[in-house]
């Protein structure tokens, strides 16, 4: 009954379901919300359970204020409040600007930055009440940097970053701690879609010259998340490989 | 009745002792609450109360005599 609880949203695949998985290694239990891949849920959660973490998995869409109090209200009622959140939940529907279609800029701009806005007001208030809390955001070095192609996405991420020094302005004196990690290329499936000779050029702009594993951002939330980090806050944390140096 | 509870949970949000509450008593001129503490103060009187206090409402009190006054108005 005194285990922490983590939240992560977009848990089910890629970096998200990393995350959760770690935090579950760390002895968190963990909630994390999907928006559609119902089997990859399953299984992230029988991964969970067997690291020994009471484990739910909830299918809301974070960018709908009612599906957002909805799942808090079930976190809270079979976990406990909230005391670690990784808003990770993205998107990208990339295309020039010229072609961009409304829909496509407004959706990411929702399930990106909005989502991260519904969820963390909304898990706030007992964080105040306990003085001590974690807000982990997944911003992007695109949102640094820029990129052709990913005006919407860009634009998402930099709003995260904003809205992460924000809150870690206001929360401060509550002891809520607030970050913001910026990965530069990895392999999850939202990567896997890119060409190989994109991804050959990518690579060339890589100092290390590999891209991350979704493991490599997990281990930073790990740290984050944890106590050792207390003195960190209002932050922005590359993984990039030197990209953006 | 109202004014008990309202001083209850200021006195509990604010960490001070509730004989130092009086209906003239300012939240953020005696008590040094911060607008943080003020939010968490009315929602908390919201959930005890069970009713909406608009920010353009909050934003008249001047003690917690006006406080307990607009709530017993509300819920009368």
């Amino acid at each position: 009954m005194n285990k922490k609880i983590a939240l992560v949203t977009g848990g089910s695949k890629g970096i998200g379901k990393s995350i959760a998985i770690k935090l579950a290694e760390d002895g968190y239990d963990i909630a994390f919300t999907y928006s559609s891949d119902e089997n990859a849920a399953n299984d992230t959660l029988e991964e969970l359970n067997k690291l020994g973490s009471n484990s739910l998995s909830i299918k809301k869409d974070m960018s709908i204020e009612e599906d957002v109090k909805e799942a808090i209200k079930e976190i809270e009622e079979k976990l406990g409040t909230v005391d670690v959140l990784v808003n990770n939940a993205g998107i990208t529907r990339d295309g020039l600007l010229m072609k961009m279609k409304a829909e496509d800029f407004d959706r990411v701009i929702e399930v990106n930055l909005r989502s991260v806005f519904l969820t963390t007001r909304e898990i706030i208030r007992p964080m105040i009440k306990k003085k001590y809390g974690k807000i982990i955001n997944i911003s992007s070095v695109v949102g640094i940097m820029g990129n052709a192609g990913q005006a919407n996405y860009a634009a998402s991420k930099a709003g995260v970053i904003g809205f992460t020094k924000s809150i870690a302005k206001e929360f401060a004196s509550r002891g809520v701690r607030a970050n913001a990690i910026a990965p530069g290329f990895v392999e999850t499936d939202m990567t896997k879609v890119l060409k190989e000779d994109v991804k050959e050029e990518m690579l060339k702009n890589i100092p290390l010259g590999y891209f991350a594993k979704p493991e490599d951002v997990a281990n930073l939330v790990s740290f984050l998340a944890s106590e050792k980090s207390d003195y960190i806050t209002g932050q922005v944390i590359q993984i990039d490989g030197g990209m953006n140096i | 009745m109202v004014f008990e509870k309202v001083k209850h949970i200021i006195a509990e949000q604010l960490g001070v002792e509730e004989d130092e509450i009086t209906m003239q008593t300012s939240m953020m001129g005696d008590l040094e609450a911060d607008s943080l503490d003020a939010v968490e103060i009315m929602m908390a009187l919201e959930d005890e109360f069970e009713i909406e206090i608009p920010d353009e409402d909050a934003e008249n009190f001047k003690n917690i005599g006006d406080i307990a006054k607009y709530i017993e108005g509300k819920i009368a």
